[in-house]
Formats: C-alpha cells, sequence, structure tokens
C-alpha cells in the first residue's frame, strides 16, 4: 500500500515561492500526472516527495509513513529522469541492477529481475552495450527498466518522455501506460504536454504559480474545468472566451445573442470548445479570419464582436476567409467563468 | 574585368598563404624539437664526443655520459629527492584540490567567485618573494632542508592547478547521475564512490601527474629551502659552473623526459581546465 499524501507543502528559493501550501493526496496504484507549463513547480513538488529537494514547511508522508526527514534511498521510490541518467561506466545490465546490487541482493536474483524487467521493456538484447552506444529511445528504456527493477513503491517521473521525437513519444506513452497499470506501482509523471496527461493519467493535477488548481479525470478537467487557466491551458485549440452581461435572470448577453445561464448579479465570461460549436440558423455571428483544413475538421479562426474566437467544423463544409458563419454553442457545454475570481461559476 | 583579375589572383594568393602556414608551423616545430634533438643526442653520446667540435647529428648510443652521471657523487640522491618530493606534492594536492574542485561545482556558497579568484592569484605572487620568508619560517618549524616541508611549497603551487581541473571535471559530470544513484539506495557517500569516482578517475590521474611535474620542475624553492637534500634541479644548479657538458645535458636529459613524456599522456585534461574540453 503506498497512498501519498502531501500537507500544506510550501517551498521558497530566496524570496521565489515555488510552492504555496499544496495540499494532494494520491490513492494507491494511481497514475496521477502533475501539468503545467515550465517554471510551475510541478518539478519542484516531484523532488520533494523523491527527497531531492527539502520542502520549507509541509508534510510528505508515502503509505502512511512520514518521510520528510528521510534520504530519498529509504523512501520506497524510484524516479526516472528527464535526461535518463543512465550511468555511463556501467551496462545495461549493471546500470538496471545498479539499485538490486545496493540492496546486496544475490548475484542470481539480480540476474533474474534485470532479465525480466529488461524483456518487459523490450531492451534484452541490449544488456552488455554501454550508454553512449544506445540511442535516445534506448537510453529511456534503460531508466525505467532501472525504475522498475527495485519495485517500488512509487515510482515517479520527470518529464521522461520530452527529449524523444514525436512518434518515439507516442509509441512509448501507450507503452509505458501499459507497463505501469502491470506493476501496480503508485505513480507521479510530470509533463508540461497535455495530450501525454489526458491519454495517460487516472487523474490530472493542473499546477499553475505554484498551486495546484484543479485535480481530477481527465475528462473532468477537460470538460468542467475549475478555472480561467484550465480552460485555456487544456484543449488544442484551447477553450474561446467572450465577455457576458447580464440580462435578466438566469439570462445573458453573448455577442448579441441572449443565452441561458447561472444566477449572477455580475458580469460573467462566457467559454466554449471550438468543437462545440455547430452551423445554425440562429446564433453568434462570426467573420472568418483564417481557414485550416486539418484532415478530419476545419479550424476556423474567426471574429465574433472583435473578439477572436475559433470553431472546429466538418470538414465537408466550404467556408473561405472572409465568409459570414451564424454558429450555435451545444448549450449543455456552455461555461462561465468569475472574471475577478477565474473560477468556474455553476 | 575585375572578376576575372581576382579569379587568377586567387590561386596565387592561396599558394602564398599556405606556404607561409607551413613554413611558420616549421619553425615553430624547430624551436622547440631541435634543442630537444641536440639534448638527445648529446646525452647518448660518449663524453669525448659532446667535448668536441664539431658534433655529429645522429647519436652514437654511447653510454658514458649516462653512465657518469649516474656514478656522480650525490646524483642519485638528489634524483630519489626529485622523486619523493614530487609523489608528495601529486598526494598532498589532489588530497587537498579535488574536494575543494568538487565543492566548486556541486555547492552554492557565498564567496564562491572571490574563492575562484584566490585560487588564480596563488601564481601572481613571484616565488622569490614568497621563498625568501618561507625559508626563515621553515628554519624556525625545523621543516627546512626536507623533503617534506618542499613538497608543501610544492603543493601550494601545484593546488590551482588541481582545484581548476578537478572543478572542470566535476562540472562536466551531470548532478543527475548522483540524483539517480540516491533513489537507486545510494547515500551522498557511496554515490561519490560507485558513480562520481569511476568517471572522474582518469581526470584526477591527470591532475596528479601535472602536480608531480611541476614539482619535478621547479627549481628556485627547491635551491633555497634545501641544503643537503637537494632535488636534481636544485642539484644540477648547483654545480652547473663546476660540472663538464656531458654531465649537463645528461642531467638535462633525465629531467626532461618524463615531464614531456607526461604532459604529452594528460594533454586532454589540461586543455579541460580552461574549458574547451574535447570529450
Amino acid at each position: 500500500m503506498a497512498q501519498i499524501e502531501i500537507k500544506n507543502v510550501a517551498k521558497r528559493f530566496g524570496s521565489y515561492q515555488a510552492l504555496h501550501d499544496i495540499n494532494l493526496t494520491i490513492q494507491d496504484q494511481e497514475f496521477v500526472v502533475l501539468l503545467g507549463a515550465s517554471g510551475c513547480g510541478k518539478t519542484t513538488l516531484l523532488r520533494i516527495i523523491a527527497g531531492l529537494e527539502t520542502a520549507t514547511t509541509g508534510e510528505v508522508s508515502i503509505g502512511g509513513r512520514r518521510v520528510d526527514h528521510l534520504a530519498p534511498k529509504d523512501r520506497g521510490i524510484a524516479m526516472v529522469f528527464q535526461n535518463y541518467a543512465v550511468f555511463p561506466h556501467l551496462t545495461v545490465f549493471e546500470n538496471i541492477g545498479f539499485g538490486l546490487r545496493m540492496q546486496k541482493l544475490p548475484n542470481d536474483e539480480v540476474k533474474r529481475r534485470v532479465e525480466r524487467t529488461a524483456e518487459l521493456m523490450h531492451i534484452e538484447q541490449l544488456l552488455k552495450r554501454y550508454s553512449g552506444e544506445l540511442s535516445g529511445g534506448q537510453r529511456q528504456r534503460v531508466a525505467v527498466a532501472r525504475a522498475l527493477a527495485m519495485e517500488p513503491d512509487v515510482i515517479l517521473m520527470d518529464e521522461p518522455l520530452s527529449n524523444l521525437d514525436a512518434l518515439l513519444r507516442m509509441e512509448m506513452r501507450a507503452e509505458l501506460k501499459g507497463v505501469l497499470a502491470a506493476s501496480n506501482t503508485t505513480a507521479i509523471y510530470v509533463t508540461h504536454d497535455q495530450v501525454e496527461a489526458m491519454s495517460m493519467a487516472d487523474r490530472i493535477s493542473v499546477m499553475h504559480q505554484g498551486e495546484i488548481v484543479q485535480a481530477a479525470s481527465p475528462i473532468e478537467v477537460y470538460r468542467n474545468p475549475a478555472a480561467e487557466f484550465v480552460a485555456g491551458f487544456i484543449g488544442n485549440p484551447p477553450m474561446n472566451f467572450l465577455p457576458a452581461t447580464p440580462a435578466g435572470d438566469g439570462k445573458w448577453s453573448v455577442a448579441g445573442q441572449v443565452m441561458d445561464g447561472p444566477s449572477s448579479g455580475k458580469s460573467l465570461k462566457f467559454a466554449i470548445r471550438p468543437e462545440d460549436m455547430r452551423p445554425a440558423d440562429e446564433g453568434l455571428t462570426a467573420t472568418a479570419r483564417v481557414v485550416e483544413p486539418l484532415g478530419a475538421h476545419l479550424l476556423i479562426t474567426c471574429e465574433v464582436q472583435g473578439s477572436m474566437f475559433r470553431a472546429v467544423l466538418d470538414s465537408d463544409m466550404s467556408v473561405k476567409p472572409g465568409d459570414q458563419l451564424t454558429l450555435a454553442p451545444q448549450p449543455d457545454r456552455m461555461r462561465w467563468f468569475d472574471p475577478d475570481t477565474t473560477l468556474a461559476v455553476a | 574585368m575585375t572578376a576575372v583579375t581576382t579569379d587568377a589572383a586567387a590561386p596565387d594568393a592561396r599558394q602564398a598563404g599556405r606556404w607561409v602556414y607551413v613554413s611558420a608551423v616549421a619553425l615553430l616545430c624547430a624551436w622547440v624539437l631541435v634543442p630537444l634533438y641536440f639534448l638527445l643526442i648529446n646525452t647518448l653520446s660518449s663524453p669525448e664526443t659532446v667535448n668536441s667540435f664539431p658534433k655529429p647529428f645522429i647519436p652514437e648510443f654511447d653510454l658514458g655520459s649516462l653512465t657518469f652521471f649516474a656514478n656522480f657523487a650525490g646524483m642519485l640522491t638528489a634524483l630519489k629527492n626529485s622523486v619523493l618530493v614530487a609523489a608528495l606534492t601529486m598526494i598532498m594536492s589532489i588530497a587537498i584540490g579535488a574536494p575543494a574542485g568538487y565543492a566548486l561545482s556541486r555547492f552554492d556558497f557565498h564567496g564562491k567567485e572571490l574563492f575562484r579568484l584566490l585560487i588564480l592569484l596563488t601564481r601572481a605572487f613571484p616565488l622569490p618573494l614568497l621563498a625568501l620568508p618561507l625559508a626563515v619560517m621553515f628554519i624556525r618549524t625545523g621543516l627546512d632542508d626536507t623533503v617534506f616541508g618542499l613538497a608543501l611549497v610544492h603543493t601550494t603551487l601545484a593546488i590551482p592547478f588541481a582545484v581548476l581541473i578537478t572543478f572542470a571535471l566535476f562540472s562536466g559530470i551531470p548532478l543527475e547521475l548522483e540524483e539517480a544513484a540516491w533513489t537507486l539506495g545510494c547515500t551522498r557517500l557511496t554515490a561519490f564512490s560507485k558513480v562520481v569516482l569511476p568517471l572522474i578517475l582518469p581526470g584526477i590521474t591527470a591532475s596528479a601527474i601535472f602536480a608531480f611535474v611541476i614539482s619535478w620542475n621547479e627549481v628556485f624553492a627547491a635551491a633555497v629551502l634545501t641544503i643537503e637534500n637537494r632535488t636534481l634541479t636544485a642539484f644540477l644548479l648547483q654545480n652547473l659552473d663546476t660540472s663538464p657538458l656531458h654531465l649537463k645535458f645528461a642531467g638535462g636529459f633525465i629531467l626532461v623526459v618524463p615531464a614531456l613524456i607526461f604532459i604529452f599522456a594528460v594533454r586532454k585534461y589540461l586543455f579541460a581546465m580552461w574549458g574547451i574540453a574535447n570529450r
């Protein structure tokens, strides 16, 4: 059992506050992705859990045991680094077996576990090579195998796929997800790539400026962003925003159209995903500016009352720049945000 | 028109440039190699040939001069002293310099830049300025005319290089490797011995050899601070005006050869010291 509990963790580097009061509970065997732009504190949080960095304040527990004052080796974790950190003076075999040798396991046990994890990561033919003789993707596999061979309670990954090219990244993503699901470990995975986060995570924890903005399942984060930042960060292209002014109880005027919304006294922001717009007889009037055919869809960047607005439409439609479109939002997909707090309003 | 003229002139100009380049290289090589070659010839010739004129251009492989050198009173003791002082210098400068290099590359502390500057500044003071006060101090503490005392002075001279070379080497090893070792069950100490040390050992050896050469070649402090227990350089200097020509040649040769071989062996790491590592 390795539930991870992070309580009121804050980190300060000199006068810079990298993390503000982080609270997060990760269930046993859960796959949690820390997602955010660079500098949001996600790697710092991971390193605090690993013990490579000490929190200024707060508590970290793994499996019900306080670990904040333990060295990395005593926390029951294994880590995969962004630059792989494969030891250049050891063979692949000795790299994967490094942690096992540190535990003073007998030779045949080391051999058995190294060979098993190597097979799992499809690198059994590379065991005699050195890191200098491997490609980036192979080094990545060695780094993951080295962590898995430890059979840790928790596996921590710091942008493990960011140095691979796009095709390899997609392949490794699926493979890593399968391997980790089979290994029954709790996993924390740091990335800035929302596609990786969406496709791998049981739960995404979106971080922004040293705080967790939302921690929820990928589809929840996508459909019901808790804050304007999440709505603008997740999704490619991200959500559209338009100013909304009150037009009676539960009625809002958005770009000249009256729509149903929450009851609130002040102005709100209306938000909708580009793929949730449909051509209709009645709706928002938009002028197409750029038309990008993407094969399956047509991405149209248009102007709605002076604001930029994107819509993803069926590629059968023929739209030229300058065309006038009437687009209707799908009623159950409309979202509203408070411009002052930037939080979602239901 | 102009295009045609330049086209015609270009090969000539390039040809001329090439000649200048080749002759400059040849001249510089000769500058270093010719004296070494004469040293070699005269060492491997009989004392009679060395003292006669004209001299041959091919060595006659006579060991007379070297035998004379080996049998000269006090020479072998001086050679032994040189080796002892250089070995001690090597051990002490690595023992002190390598931890300093590690600290410089891995930790942030106040005055780090000043520390680096101070290390270099130790080379800014001419040795004669230091040697005389040192001699007085050594006589008071009883360190004068000892192998250990001289090794201390040579260590001082070698440490800046030891620190700078090891600093460059440690900086070349990513911190992530050490962190990976920590997460795989190592303490700071075992991570150092199992990951950093194997990677840095060739560089440490190089830096040690360089310290050895610095001590081996040093003459001023050796001449001022020792009387009985002279090193080879000091001993040769002392006998410079009284010893015969073939002894000087043989002594010079014995001094030059180890230094040349060592420096050649560690050249890669000496470049690393100035941050132009070609690894």
